[in-house]
Parts: C-alpha cells; structure tokens; sequence
C-alpha cells in the first residue's frame, strides 16, 4: 500500500489552491514567457503557463513552496495543457514530453524537501492531467451533430505520452480533472491503464469532473452519478469534483456521489463564482465556511481549491480540515478493520 | 401431473449490482424488476432499420430508437452488421448521432456486433457505461481473454453467450459448464468485476415436434436458476421471442408463451431480456386451459405436451398453428392438397395428387390451367404480402415443374392446346460476365407467376439478345451482371434497343446495378420503360404492371417520371463533396515510418499452387451471412436462424445448405484450386508498385489514390502506402493469389436437367462460399506459413492476438481497388490461366465464377479503404503510368469518377 493511501485512512488530505492565479500576480511578459531558450519561437507564448516550468522554474518552484507551507499534502504539476492537443495552439507539440517531465520533476523536489523537514506529513505531488480543448462526445458543428473533431484514439494516445512522461518525472499520482466530457476521461483512464500494464506498476488516481450549470450535469450531459458510473471501471483512488462552481452550489452533487462510491472523494471548488470582472472573490472565510458544511456532513476525502484560491484560502480549509475526520467509505473502513 | 420445475425460491448469489449509464445512470439491485431491452435498431432483426441505415437515413433511424427509449426500453441494443453496409462507420455514425439526442442518450447503449472491430469502434464514441454484445468461447480463450480485457478497460459490461469452441450450448448441462467456465476466466484471469457479467443462454423453440427441443425451455430456466445461485454477482439475459417460434401466425398462443416462460424464468433469475411489449400476456389473465397446456410444453410435463398444445391453439384465436410433419393436410380435397403442396413446397404426393386431377379433369391441360395455377397464385399472394420468402418459392417452382414435367405427355398425346403464359421475357447476363444466381432466382420466380422464361444464360452478346428477343417475340428484356464492366454493357444494350425502335421493356438487376446508375445512365438511352430490380419479390409485381394492357401505359409514364425526378436529385447530390489534386493528395499519403515498421522477410519465396486441398478443410473458413443474402433472406448468421421473420426459414435453408454440403464433400464435386506467389517489392513514383525478382522487374500494380477532401490530418491512402517505396532503401514485399471452386456449373445443370431450380442455385451459392472461404484459409496460411508474418498467430500472448489479423487482401474490383485491369497484371505475374485454369472474360469477370484474386499486404498498417471518387487529373496521370489510352481507363473507371 502506498503512502498516500495510509495518509488517506488518517485525515482529511488538504490538495493545493491555484496555479494560474498566483501566477498572475507575477505578471509575466511575452519575453518571460519565451526565456532565453524560445526567443526566437514563431508563435505567441504569452498565457502557455505550462511552459513556464522551463522558462521559469523558480516561480513555479516558489508557488508549489507556499502551498505546502499553508498545510496542503498535495500539489499538482504545472501540466494542465500538457498534451500534444491543447499544445497544438502555441506549435509546441514536440515539447509535450518534457513539460511534463520537468513540471513533474520541479513539484517533486519541493515536495521531497518538505517531507525531509516533516517526515510525519509526507507531501505527495498529482501529476494534472487537464481535458484538452476539444470534446470527444460532441461537435463543435451545430450544424453537424454527428461530427467530432478528436476522436477516443488520438486523446488516448496524447494522454499516454503526457502519462510516461509525468510518472518519469517522479509524480505520485496522477489527476485527471476539470472533466467536462466524459469520454476524454474514458480515453485518460484508458491511457493510464496502458501504462500501468506495460510498466507493472500502480499509480494511484484522483478523477475530477466539473458540473457546468445549475441543471447539475456535466458538460457532456451527464448527471453526476451517471458520470461516477462511466468512470468506476478503474480502481481510482478518488473520484470529485472541481471548478465551475463555488463552494456552496458543488455540495449536492458531492451528495449524489458520497454514498454510491467506495472511492474516496475529493472536491477542489472555485472562490466562489467569477464576478463582473471575471474574478473571484470569495474570501479565505467565506469560503472555509461553506467547506465546513461538507467537512460537518462527513462528505470529504480530499479537499482545496481550484480558479480565484491562494495559499490564504488553502491555510484557512487546512486548518478547518484538520478538525474533522475523513468520510469513510465501505472499503476503507473494512481495510481498517482488517489490520 | 409430473411437476418438472424447481418451486422454491431462489436464493440469489449476489453482493455487487451491476451499473449502467447514458445520460443517467441505470442501476440494478436487489428490487430490480427486469431489464427490458430495445432492439429495433438491429439491422439483422429489423428489416426496416437496415434499410434506413442502407440509405442513410438516420434522422428516421434515430426516431426508431427514440420510440424504443419512449416505450420503455432500458437499453438499447445497437447492432450495424451486414454486408452491405460499412458496420463499423455506420456504428461509429448512428453512435454520435445519438450522442446528440438526449431523450435517446439517457439510456445506457448495448454495442452488439459479431466483429470486435464494430465492438471496439463503438465503445471508443460512447461516453456512458455500455454493455457488449457479445463475446464467447467460440474462437477460444485467448479471444476471448483478450477482448474481456479490452471491453475492462473500456469500462463496459458484457454479454457472453453460451457457447465455446465446441459449438452453442443447447442443453442443461452445457450451459451451466460453459456459463461456469467463462465465469471463471473472467474473474480470476481477466479481474472483471463479475456484477458486469450478463450470460445469454440461448433461448430455443420449445414445441417443434422434434423429440431433442422438448427441454428446451426447461433447461434454459434451471440453468438460469443454476447459473444465478451460483456464479455470484451475474446478470442472465435472452430473447424471449424465439421460445415461441413454433407457434409463427398464432400470437394468441405466442403471447401466452412467452408469459409463461418469462413468469417461469424471471423466478428463477433471468433478469433481463430482449422482450417485444405487444407480444405478451399478463400471466394471471392467461386462460386456465391454454395456460395448462402452454405450462406442459413449457415446462416439458407431459409427453404429449405439444401434440395437446397443437390441437388446442387451433380453437385459440381461430388461427391455425403449424407442425413440422403433420399429414393431416392430405385428407383435404384435391384442390387443398395441391395448393399445400405448392405453397408448402412437398414434392412427395404431388405425381398422385396431379394424376388423381388428371382422371377427374376433362382435359389434362385443365390440371395445369386450374388447380395448379389456383396454388401458384396463393403462392404468388403470400409472397408478395412478404409471408413467404424466396426459398419457398423457389420450392413451390420446383414442385410445379415436376407436376408439370408429369402431365406434358398426356397433354401431348391429346394434342389439345398448351397452357398459355402471360408473357414472355428473355433473361440474360450480359457480356463478359459470368454471375447468374439472382437472374436464376428471378427467372424461377417469374416462372412460377406463369411467364415463359426465354433464359439466354451467362456472357451473352448484345446482338444475340436483340435477335433472339425479335425471333421469339418477346413482352421483356431482364438483364443482369454482377461486376461494375457490365453496367457499360446493359447502356449499350439500351442504345442498341432504341436504335432497333424497341417497344418492350428493359429490366436491370444484379449486384452491381443501381437505381441511380439505371436512372442517370441507362434510362436516357432508351425511350420506352427501364426499371431496376434488386430483388425477386418485386419483379413479379414490376414485370406484372409493365405487361398489364390496361394499366401499362400510366405505369411506363409514372416510372419514367420517377427515374427522371431520381436522376435530377441525384445528379445534384453528386456535386457537394469536393475534391483534391491527385498531386496534393499524394502529398497527404498515408505515411509510415519504415525506419521503424517491420517488414518480415518471407519464407517461401515466388510462385506455388494449391490443388489437392479437400473442402472439408475450408468448412469453419465459410461465412454464411451472404448465402442467406443470396436467397433474399437478411441479417447475419447464425442469429438468422432464430429470426423472428425469416428464421423459420432460414433454418430450413441452411438445413438443405448443409446436405448439399456433405454431399458435395462425398462426391467430390467441387474442386478447390489455387495458385499464389510472394515477391519482392517497392513502391515507385508515389501510386506504383514495382514487383520484382532478384533486382529485376517483373510486373507493376497501379494503384489509385483517394481524392477526397478530408480534415487536416486524415491522410489520402493509395495500396502503394502500404510498401516500402524505392528511396527507403528497404526491400518490402507483396503477395497475390487466385482461388477458384470447379465444378459448379456441372452441379448446377445436373440438378436443373432434373427440373431442380433449387438445388441448381443452391449449389451455385454453396460454390461461392467455398470460394470465399478458401481466400480467407488461404490468407490465414500465407500470415502463419508461406509468408510467416504472423507465425505467432495461435500464441496466447495479448500483443500477439492484437496482430492476429494483420494484413490485408484487397481484390480488384473492390472499393481499395476498383480496377478491375489489375487482374491482367496478376494473371500474368502468377499464371494463373495456365496453372490452375480460371481464366478472364473480356469484361475481366472470373471463370469459374466462384473465384477470388488479389494481393497481400502484410504490413500492419495496411488496412482496408474505399478508394471514393477520383477526379479527371488522376485518370489522365493512370491512363500515362498504365499506357492505355484515356478513353480505355476511362471505361474501366467510370463508376469511381467524380463529377
């Protein structure tokens, strides 16, 4: 059994707030973004925040710091665009293998240094694993329903690659998240499994889906437990939800899936819903509040935040955290009891 | 009473449920009721589906499953495959369609196919939780284990039906071996989560009047029973229908069956199924006595069971059950005899029942103008109210012809006046083609319907036609072919008709014909009536309206109209897709990577034949699903044979295929021969290949590349992809073969020389199965032995079974290679005239026709595609690289240019 699943048993695991709001604050320009290595690049760079894991490792670097020192157990890896598809937009598609491979490696060395100082609170690092910008279960064509403009095999392949180089750079597990197609994740989960066959190893994985509106579906249409069900196949280590939502609007369909799944669950939920500025603004308090309200319900396995969260907002859910105990599911109670 | 059925509740084995999902989620637990799935978008159980799926019309098609999910079904079963369509494209396609479609979408998809690639290509677009239908132990374990892990890690459920390598379960315990055998595997060898473990049984018909399908209900039911206390977790399905299929017309007693059996089998666990909602009786209104007597049969009570349920179904609905051999029809009047026997196709009395006619009749003719035309036109109405089907009719000719074939001398030695038909039409294939199954079937049909059949055979000449249509007076032309060089034959055929100042007329049919091809190319050379006639049902109501003096005239005129109508849609439909330059195209050429591909040296090297193999060795190579299309009867084998439709007689057909068959092996009447040859090869100058033996060129295949407009990406294939080219520096190689079936036409007219259209075309059919079935031993060889790209084929290795059927083997005239010319270059590289003997018309039509040629690919990239249209550029470029003149490969190509 792996680390992580022991920590699991015992609390509430705090995962990290955001990556692209801190580095707004940065406000990194054109040539930042480009470095010394890609000045001469043809396209645009500015907002490939991926690629500042090359470019500027010390900030990424510096970040994952601060969200560890605020009490988060888990960061995840500068990779969210880290396939050849959604880097297909910046040319960068050759590049794919080490983004992955250095954000993984940079998370990985503050991690470790963290554990070193609190050897009783190992730090652990989630490879991203972002859903691409294209659907695989709906068209971009209003006027062509049955058209697709990426199909299963060229995600599973994109993934797989974004994959080997993640666990080569040392990541402890792996989250698919921000799933608004289902089918996307299918293809992850499938490229995953790839791996894990041809290398004989585990990795655990968190899986994260985004309900979009107020219907409570996601994307792709699907109800929340409609979703649990397509991804069960795989033994996940936890399935969630994440981003589109504040705190408050995520709580019922946390409901619809604590009680149906032997699966921890996790939940990563915006500062609230963006204002007229496309910001967010829902402070540490307001938002540790309504986390409460999950925490009280005994509904969470795994709790942080997701757009518009700093490390102020994941210090004050650490601390709400750790006054609760984690929700226990079927199978981790009878692993327990077993011991 | 002799209660045969365990009455004590079932206790369950069950901890996990399995779930679903579409949209929402479908989850089953311990107060499920049962499951009921749709399947009218199954193009092999509905007739209508295919058809709508043939032309394309999947908003309609989307409405029939949108009625099923409004109706209730739970799930709903999707199932793409016939040979006429692309299973795997129109599967991804309705797929996405009904992703769009969320009061379709909600329910969770059942992908069913027989071919894994349909199986696999559905899952990868569905974004729910589906169940597979189905896998087995048919092809063995390592199949079997391979795609279990697939449809795991797809995330699906899945089917598995009772069956192994030994052949389907029909018994108890078969079942419950093969159920427990599967179980096994798949949750100690694959880790499937066995609550996704849905067995389908087999659900026979009980009450056929054979002694062995007695207990076949009842051993489907206890063996469900075993199967659920059992196998923990599990699901059991079937379709209900086929417990029936004796019972076909009387739906009073089929409701009460199927109540029956599904009250028995769902106390017992089945819990889901393939149910028809209007085709069931609530159990508890089922009156007492019918109940009684359905109960026996079912449950197998009494020995006399079905006789009792026979007699009493006739006072059920006043409709009249069937019984396999039931002489009670021969203590009918004369008249009803013959009518049975002609509709019923028994040859047995019907030399008594005709001589018995003959002595009461005035006048022999009498028997043939009276009591038998009386029985063909009840035979006539059935079929073409659909409730008979092609193979009885075809046995109702025979024993016409026998009755027939008896009173002729009496008739003669009267020297009264012949029967009179009620026209004349002249039958035909046309020139350079060899085919004639479906004008054989066509022209017994018409026969039966009292036309006088002037058949001309195969590869007839155009003037012959028209002279023997003028000398023999004809009121119709039907011609047929099956390969695309006699379509230029039939619009020749039409101009030269016109030229003669023809009145009657022109029937169009075969394989390769179309109604847009007669509408835009045949129609307009000649004035008076041309109609297209795909099938044998309607060329009896065609040929009718077309001959009637009365109606004849507004029928011409309303068909000229339509084909006009046609042509002007079609004609405008044409122009919407849009094309590259051959250049560009071959600048989008499917490239692989040779630094990296493997190309595997063969191990036999140049050209072999194969003469002495015995047919025996190609049974389990043989595909039946095309025999029964060949017989006008649809959907794939073996499900076919429970078709609710056509599965009675299906299984009467297949039955009578496979005495043939042993008769066939025994007598040796069919001779298997082949010839085939490996040989160095690259290709050149994009679209060639050059062959060729120790550095020297010995042939070269031109190959077509596909022109369409495609997305960013998608590359433009040409079969020359698929070879190393020059510049690689890499020698690859390619393979070609003919294979032939000798004999058939001996067969064919010993049979018809006995006054036996059936068995005539049936050993026509059978020959070509044998055709096809020997290409595909004969490639299986050539990937594990002569070639030895895939000698690891039978490892159990998954990687290795994954590359099972690497390779391809496209044939010209096919949609990869529409070039029929390509045949020269094999025959001479392989000479295959001189050695084996089949041998090219002039319209490159295989003789003997049950043949197949074409080359080997063996790279595992090398796949099947249809070569689309192509435009004027590549035909100038093709017409230079081949050395033929434009107009010549314009000829040949036609169908396949665009514009």
């Amino acid at each position: 059994m792996s680390n992580i699943q022991e920590a699991l048993k015992e609390r509430i695991l705090v995962l990290d707030g955001a990556m692209g709001t801190m580095l707004q604050a940065y406000k990194f320009t054109e040539e930042d973004f480009r470095g010394e290595r890609f000045k001469d690049y043809p396209t645009p760079l500015q907002g490939n925040n991926d690629l500042l894991s090359i470019t500027q490792p010390e900030a990424i670097k510096t970040i994952h710091g601060k969200y560890f020192e605020v009490g988060a157990d888990i960061v995840e890896t500068n990779t969210f665009s880290g396939t050849t598809i959604a880097m297909a937009d910046y040319q960068m598609e050759d590049l794919v293998y080490e983004l992955n491979y250095e954000s993984a490696k940079i998370a990985k060395e503050v991690a470790d240094e963290f554990t070193a100082k609190e050897p009783h609170k190992p730090r652990f690092v989630a490879g991203s694993i972002g859903p691409t910008n294209r659907t695989a279960s709906m068209s971009p064509d209003v006027n062509d329903p049955g058209y697709r403009a990426v199909t299963f095999d060229e995600l599973r392949i994109a993934y797989k690659q974004q994959v080997e180089a993640l666990v080569d750079g040392g990541v402890d597990l792996l989250l698919v998240e921000t799933v608004f197609d289902t089918l996307n994740a299918k293809a992850a989960l499938f490229a995953i499994e790839e791996v894990k066959a041809e290398r004989s190893i585990d990795v655990p994985i968190m899986l994260s889906g985004t309900i979009t509106d107020a219907s409570g579906r996601t994307l792709s249409g699907q109800t929340a437990e409609a979703f649990l069900i397509s991804v069960s196949h795989v033994p996940l280590l936890s399935v969630g939800f994440n981003c589109a939502l504040g705190a408050n609007l995520l709580q019922p369909h946390l409901e619809a899936i604590a009680n149906k799944t032997d699966f921890a669950i996790s939940a990563h939920p915006n500062a609230g819903l963006p204002n007229a500025f496309g910001e967010y603004d829902e402070t540490p308090e307001q938002m540790g509040a309504q986390i409460e309200e999950y925490l009280k319900k005994n509904l969470i396995n795994i709790i942080g935040g997701c757009c518009g969260t700093s490390p102020e907002h994941i210090r004050v859910i650490a601390n709400i955290a750790s006054k609760y105990k984690p929700r226990e599911a079927t199978t981790l109670s009878a692993v327990e009891e077993s011991h | 009473m002799n209660d045969t059925i365990n009455h004590k509740p079932i206790t369950i084995n069950q901890t996990r449920y399995m779930k679903l999902s579409g949209l929402e989620p479908l989850v089953l637990n311990e107060n499920s009721n049962f499951i009921n799935v749709g399947e009218r978008t199954n193009v092999a159980g509905s007739r209508k589906f295919l058809r709508l799926i043939k032309e394309e019309k999947f908003d309609e098609a989307l409405d029939i499953a949108r009625h099923q999910v409004d109706g209730g079904a739970q799930i709903v079963d999707i199932n793409m495959d016939d040979g006429l369509i692309d299973g795997k494209e129109a599967m991804v396609r309705f797929l996405n369609l009904i992703a769009a479609e969320p009061d379709i979408c909600r329910v969770p998809m059942m992908i069913d196919s027989s071919k894994w690639e349909i199986i696999e290509a559905g899952l990868q677009v569905v974004q729910g939780k589906c169940v597979v239908n189905s896998i087995s132990l048919k092809e063995g374990e390592e199949k079997f284990i391979w795609e279990a892990t697939q449809i795991k890690r797809y995330g699906a459920a899945v089917i598995v039906m009772a069956f192994d390598e030994v052949g389907q379960a029909d018994n108890y315990e078969r079942r419950i071996e093969i159920a427990k055998r599967s179980y096994d595997i798949l949750v100690n060898k694959v880790g499937f989560p066995s609550e996704d473990i849905i067995f389908d049984l087999n659900i026979f018909p009980v009450a056929t009047g054979m002694e062995e399908h007695r207990k076949n209900a009842i051993d489907f039911i206890e063996a469900t029973r075993w199967v659920r206390e059992n196998l923990e977790n599990v699901s059991v399905s079937g379709g209900v229908s086929n417990v029936s299929f004796s019972f076909r017309g009387n739906n009073g007693v089929r409701e009460a069956m199927h109540s029956v059996f599904l009250y028995h089998a769902i106390q017992n666990g089945m819990n889901m199924g393939i149910v028809n909602p209007t085709m069931l009786e609530v159990y508890d209104d089922i009156p007492k006595d019918l109940l009684e007597h359905v109960e026996d049969v079912i449950l197998d009570r009494r020995d006399d069971a079905t006789e009792r349920l026979l007699d009493f179904a006739e006072t059920v609905k006043g409709s009249k059950a069937e019984k396999t051999v039931d002489l009670s029809w021969r203590e009918g009047t004369i008249q009803d005899r013959i009518t049975h026997a002609l509709v019923k196709g028994i040859d047995a009395f019907i030399i008594e029942d005709v001589e018995q006619a003959r002595q009461e009749a005035s006048k022999p003719i009498e028997v043939i103008e009276g009591n038998l035309m009386i029985g063909m036109n009840v035979v006539g109405d059935l079929f073409g109210a659909g409730k008979m089907f092609l193979p009885q009719v075809v046995k109702s000719a025979r024993v016409m012809k026998k009755a027939v074939a008896y009173l002729n001398p009496f008739i003669e030695a009267e020297k009264s006046d012949k029967s009179e038909p009620v026209g004349k039409i002249l039958m035909a294939t046309v020139k350079g083609d060899v085919h004639d199954i479906g004008k054989n079937i066509v022209s017994v049909v018409l026969a039966c319907n009292n036309y006088e059949i002037v058949d001309l055979g195969v590869m007839v000449p155009p003037e012959k036609i028209i002279e023997t249509a003028i000398s023999e007076r004809v009121d119709a032309i039907g011609l047929s072919g099956l390969i695309t060089p006699s379509l230029d034959e039939m619009v020749y055929l039409a101009k030269e008709m016109q030229n003669k100042n023809f009145e009657v007329p022109l029937l169009i049919g075969g394989a390769t014909t179309s109604k847009a091809h007669t509408a835009v190319k045949i129609d307009t050379q000649y004035k008076n009536a041309v109609v297209h006639v795909n099938d044998a049902s309607r060329a009896v109501t065609v040929v009718g309206d077309l001959l009637n003096k009365k109606t004849a005239h507004a029928y011409v005129s309303k068909m000229k109209k339509d084909y006009d109508e046609f042509r002007t849609k079609f004609l405008k439909r044409g122009k919407e897709k849009s094309y590259i330059s051959i250049e560009e195209a071959r600048k989008r050429k499917f490239k692989i990577d040779w630094e990296t591909s493997e190309i595997v040296k063969p191990k036999e090297m140049g050209v072999q034949i194969l003469k002495q193999l015995s047919l025996k060795e190609l049974l389990p190579y043989i595909d039946w699903s095309p025999f029964f299309r060949s017989w006008d009867l649809h959907g794939k084998y073996p499900n076919i044979l429970e078709d609710d439709v056509v599965g009675e007689q299906a299984t009467q057909l297949f039955e009578d295929a496979q005495d043939m068959v042993q008769h066939i092996i025994a007598k040796q009447s069919l001779k298997p021969k082949a010839v085939f040859g490996i040989f160095e090869a690259n290709a050149i100058n994009d679209d060639d290949i050059s062959v060729q033996k120790k550095g020297e060129e010995i042939a070269v295949f031109r190959t077509l590349r596909q022109q369409l407009k495609k997305r960013e990406g998608i590359p433009n294939h040409a079969l020359s992809d698929f070879i190393a080219p020059k510049d690689s520096g890499k020698t690859d190689y390619i393979g070609a073969f003919c294979v032939g079936i000798f004999g058939a036409q001996e067969l064919a007219d010993s049979y018809k020389a006995n006054d036996d259209d059936y068995n005539a075309i049936m050993a026509q059919a059978i020959a070509d199965r044998f055709a096809e079935a020997f290409a595909e031993y004969l490639h299986k060889q050539i990937r594990t032995k002569h070639w030895g790209y895939a000698s690891d084929e039978t490892l159990s290795n998954d990687d290795l079974i994954k590359e099972s059927y690497k390779g391809i083997r496209p044939a010209p005239g096919y949609p990869a290679c529409p070039d029929h010319l390509e045949k020269e270059t094999i025959w001479e590289l392989l000479e295959v005239e001189k050695l084996i003997g089949v041998t090219l018309t002039e319209s490159l039509a295989m003789w003997p026709a049950a043949a197949v040629s074409g080359c080997y690919f063996a790279n595992p990239e090398a796949k099947y595609f249809g070569l689309g249209k192509i435009t004027d550029d590549q035909l100038t470029n093709y017409a230079e690289r081949k050395g033929i003149t434009k107009e010549k490969a314009r000829k040949w190509l036609h169908p396949n240019l665009a514009g």
